[in-house]
């Protein structure tokens, strides 16, 4: 015990050293650049060098493979067995122009119409277009994170030493870092807002409640090492206007609103989410809805009316697809957001899953373990576009101007656009679909007429 | 036969549809997939997965049934005839979907069944009497032995020049 005494206090000196040194690096190197809004570019060089290493590893798996002979698993994002995109009627048709003689164009019933229903299911169950939207993408090449990869039994021995090196970097040097600067970030946002909100209204207020939102957000960009490209800023929204964008994760927000003035719109939570709303609210008009409110659309409606019709109050944000979705596709824009007339401005998030997969797959992970996922990744990497803006045509009602407003952003993205809602995710599909299908399939064994009378 | 990768993904398939990792299929599991559930016939579908009186389907019996969605090869026709004839023989497609209508297995699709089948088919859009008349009409043509019902010799006549290997049959891209 006695050698112990000199020993610990050597130990106590060097963690108050490393940890003094650790805070300063902070300071300068990430807190001061992110106030002022500049960037050293350290973050892009750290992208390049882990793309080379990514590369080399992919290449060591695959030779280990062609040396054991065995063939690689690689992921196809784009399905796994070859649909036909024909209707109902062509494909039924078909069947029937095969196997009999008969004039085609009578509707009737034919025992072999079956097929039809029964292949399309059958492939439903191979391979959907839905389900596969909620879980995270696979990647192609390996990126030395061991929660990405499929093929572990062809790694040699250099390419365990280099996964355990990231290992090591990523839980002991990158995440305390991470950590603290996201704790950093998060009450200064708080104490920030707060000490704002103290002030009298006008034009101070705005200033100073802007450039705090701001800052707090630049610092939780750094927290994930988030390497952000905006594309087009000259289309960024405006007051009095609505931004729409595709849903992946809730580290969304913090991506567009590093980059610009907006007024949040969400549910009230409990616990520390609670507090941070709390706190932002007393800076800007932020519209936070009661849980009991959320399900009252006419209310829900007139508050974000009242909001953009006031043009001293700052564009709203809504992720109208209402969950996280995977970022391959954008699912059903729910209308509510449509239908209050105001300009639609919308964005494109696309996410490079290479150095970390955004996707937050609320179903398998709670938001604690998510976001120590993401911080314990090596990276998140992403690409914003602006588009121009959008609004109503007369002759569009709600879910038409919806889906237009969703295709372009799919398409700017390069993700794919779908119909479907991404509320199936935990409900069930409505009845109206099959409803719409026994519709169309009647059709064709009776025709358009109600009632025909047959010997 | 089926390839290495291809079974790797069908079983990757397999295990993204276990919610409950316990490596059975239930039939919950599979009116989760939405495209599915707005299938008409969908719960019939799903239930050939199933063994008389089972709720729980393995990969081996998932791998089984869809095995019948494979597409005849060529080389395969010239095959050996005194094997065990192969799941996606055409035989075998075609009892795949006399199964479908065969609601009490008892291989005769009787009118009653008939009739269920063209209900799941067409929902409220088509009047009882019609659909009488059109479950009479197709057993009239169909039956050959007169006793009011499709047999399987019976079924595989009526279907004799329909492209079954094509219709029933299922390309994987790779």
């Amino acid at each position: 015990m006695f050698l112990l005494l000199p020993f610990d206090s050597l130990v106590v000196n060097l963690l108050g050293i490393s940890i003094t040194v650790l805070f300063t690096l902070l300071l300068v190197f990430i807190i001061v650049p992110a106030i002022f809004g500049v960037s050293f570019g350290i973050r892009k060089v750290y992208m390049k060098t882990l793309l080379k290493i990514f590369q080399w590893a992919t290449l060591r798996i695959e030779r280990g493979a062609k040396e054991k002979n065995h063939p690689l698993y690689k992921p196809y994002v784009n399905g796994i067995i070859a649909k036909e995109p024909t209707s109902l009627e062509e494909e039924i048709k078909e069947i029937r122009r095969s196997g009999s003689g008969k004039a085609l164009d009578t509707p009737e019933f034919e025992l072999s119409d079956i097929f039809y229903f029964c292949r399309k299911g059958i492939e439903t169950i191979m391979d959907d277009e839905v389900t596969k939207r909620f879980s995270a993408e696979e990647l192609e090449s390996w990126n030395l994170l061991s929660r990405t990869n499929y093929n572990f039994q062809y790694i040699s021995l250099r390419l365990t030493v280099l996964w355990g090196l990231g290992v090591l970097i990523r839980y002991c040097f990158l995440l305390p870092l991470r950590i603290a600067l996201a704790f950093t970030g998060i009450s200064l946002l708080v104490t920030g807002t707060t000490v704002v909100g103290y002030l009298p209204s006008g034009r101070c207020k705005e200033f100073l409640s802007k450039h705090v939102h701001l800052m707090c957000y630049r610092i939780c960009v750094r927290a994930l090492t988030a390497i952000i490209t905006y594309h087009d800023r000259e289309n960024r929204p405006r007051n009095g206007g609505i931004c729409v964008a595709n849903h992946t994760s809730p580290i969304d927000v913090i991506i567009l609103a590093s980059d610009g003035y907006y007024a949040m719109v969400g549910q009230i939570h409990g616990g520390l989410m609670g507090v941070i709303q709390r706190a932002m609210v007393k800076a800007c008009p932020h519209v936070w809805f009661e849980r009991s409110e959320v399900k009252d659309r006419h209310l829900v409606a007139k508050r974000l009316t009242e909001h953009v019709q006031d043009k001293s109050k700052l564009p709203i944000l809504i992720f109208p697809e209402g969950t996280c979705i995977n970022n391959t596709s954008v699912m059903m824009f729910k209308k509510g957001s449509f239908e209050i007339g105001a300009t639609v401005y919308p964005v494109a998030i696309k996410y490079d899953p290479q150095f970390g997969d955004a996707f937050w797959n609320s179903s398998k992970y709670g938001m604690v373990t998510y976001l120590l996922r993401m911080m314990t990744s090596w990276a998140i990497v992403c690409s914003v576009w602006y588009l121009p803006p959008m609004t109503r045509q007369p002759e569009e009602d709600a879910v038409q101007f919806a889906n237009r407003v969703k295709s372009a952003i799919a398409r700017q993205g390069g993700l794919v656009d779908l119909l479907w809602d991404g509320g199936l995710k935990r409900e069930k599909v409505k009845d109206a679909f099959k409803e719409e299908q026994q519709k169309l399939y009647s059709k064709m064994i009776v025709g358009n007429h109600e009632d025909r009378s047959r010997s | 036969s089926v390839s290495h990768s291809q079974i790797t993904r069908l079983y990757s398939r397999f295990t993204s549809l276990d919610k409950g990792e316990n490596g059975t299929l239930s039939r919950e599991d599979f009116q989760r997939i939405p495209e599915l559930a707005i299938n008409p016939l969908g719960d019939r579908i799903i239930n050939a997965f199933f063994p008389e009186g089972e709720d729980q389907v393995n990969f081996r019996g998932f791998m089984r049934t869809l095995a019948h969605f494979r597409p005849i090869e060529d080389n395969e026709k010239s095959k050996d005839q005194n094997g065990p004839e192969p799941l996606n023989s055409r035989s075998n497609k075609l009892h795949f979907a006399f199964r479908l209508y065969d609601l009490d297995k008892d291989d005769k699709i009787s009118r009653e069944e008939l009739l269920q089948v063209l209900r799941m088919m067409v929902g409220v859009n088509i009047s009882d009497e019609q659909l009488g008349s059109i479950a009479d009409r197709t057993i009239q043509e169909a039956d050959q032995d007169g006793d009011s019902a499709i047999s399987f010799a019976e079924f595989v006549k009526v279907l004799e020049k329909v492209d079954v290997e094509q219709k029933m049959s299922i390309r994987f891209l790779h």
